[in-house]
């Protein structure tokens, strides 16, 4: 069973850049995928990838990260607009998934849908004998 | 965050004055196996006459900051440009060792692997902040919207960084250049094959044109 967690983008308006990262890749830890409203800062998703790095071990070996943010793909006045939503309410735009590594072997993007690919391993494991 | 703006603008305007531009820190950055260290090399032996790192069809083969100083390249026009170079481990978001294994690495050899990996990307991201301009290095055979190219790149443009786009490997016919420059339509794209030295001299015309 794959448990997928959504976390609202005011549970970490008000946190720090470390208190963030920590708030996900905690959530990361405990095998399931987050489900973020918005993203996070650039630098902080740099940030994150750093302390996954920091935090490598035999249980967790990473994570699988994409960013879903419309803003990114409009064009001209919708783009303008959708900066003028990024300044006024922060960075609750789009969606960002975390997933542990160890369930989620790649995520793919596409402009209409989003693919998680499953880790074999977790399906073999979970076969009847 | 306003405060570590001004902190990174006076931290870089101090360094170009006492500095000056022989100490332009150029960084090759990318995910792993895209051909950063090979690319490295290319410049080396073009204009220093050796190579700076080995390569490997395994990933992470670079797995610790390397720095060949005092590079002096010529454009085409005469003018000089003096950097030190910085290959750096390619940055992933996930390490795990049995990839190694599967590589053809014993169980020891691909543990110590991914520990130094790890700490390369560590690594890696930590300079970020000394680098003067940067190569991204992608594999123009690979998916360009990868959230680890995407964040790498963000990054660069966050710390007003100016960056240029190698897409490597256009050598092979599984290459697509033009899907990379439409996944970064606002940076300079170059297409090269670091390997074979196709186009490399219009990729040292771009680094005289851009930074």
């Amino acid at each position: 069973m794959v448990t997928l967690q959504f976390i609202p983008y005011r549970e970490i308006e008000n946190l720090t850049s470390v208190g963030r990262i920590r708030k996900l890749l905690n959530v990361a830890k405990q095998n399931k995928i987050v489900l973020l409203q918005g993203r996070l800062r650039r630098e902080e998703e740099a940030e994150l990838i750093k302390v996954t790095m920091e935090e490598i071990n035999r249980e967790f070996q990473g994570i699988e990260l994409a960013v879903i943010n419309p803003s990114d793909s409009g064009t001209g006045f919708s783009r303008f607009k959708n900066n003028v939503f990024s300044v006024l309410l922060g960075d609750r735009q789009g969606i960002t998934i975390i997933g542990p590594a160890n369930i989620v072997k790649s995520i793919k993007k596409d402009p209409d849908k989003i693919e998680l690919l499953t880790s074999e391993r977790l399906v073999k494991k979970r076969r009847p004998k | 965050m306003v405060f570590n703006t001004f902190k990174e603008f006076f931290a870089r305007f101090w360094k170009d004055i006492f500095k000056g531009r022989r100490d332009l820190k150029l960084g090759l950055y990318g995910p792993p196996n895209s051909g950063k260290s090979t690319l490295a090399n290319r410049i080396c032996k073009d204009w220093l006459g050796e190579e700076m790192s080995t390569v490997s069809n395994i990933a992470h083969e670079t797995r610790e900051i390397k720095v060949k100083e005092q590079i002096n390249i010529k454009s085409k026009s005469g003018k000089e440009l003096f950097f030190n170079l910085v290959d750096t481990p390619g940055i992933a978001t996930r390490i795990d060792y049995e990839d190694f294994i599967k590589a053809g690495l014993s169980e020891k050899k691909a543990k110590r692997r991914a520990k130094e990996a790890t700490k390369g990307i560590v690594d890696a991201i930590k300079w970020l902040n000394d680098m003067d301009a940067v190569v991204v290095v992608l594999d123009a055979t690979q998916d360009p919207y990868s959230q680890v190219n995407i964040t790498i790149i963000g990054n660069l443009q966050a710390r007003n960084i100016p960056v240029i786009i190698a897409a490597n490997k256009t050598d092979l016919k599984e290459a697509r250049l033009k899907n990379v420059e439409a996944a970064f339509p606002q940076y300079p794209v170059v297409g090269i094959s670091a390997k074979k030295g196709k186009n490399v001299s219009e990729f040292y015309e771009s680094l005289f044109k851009h930074l």
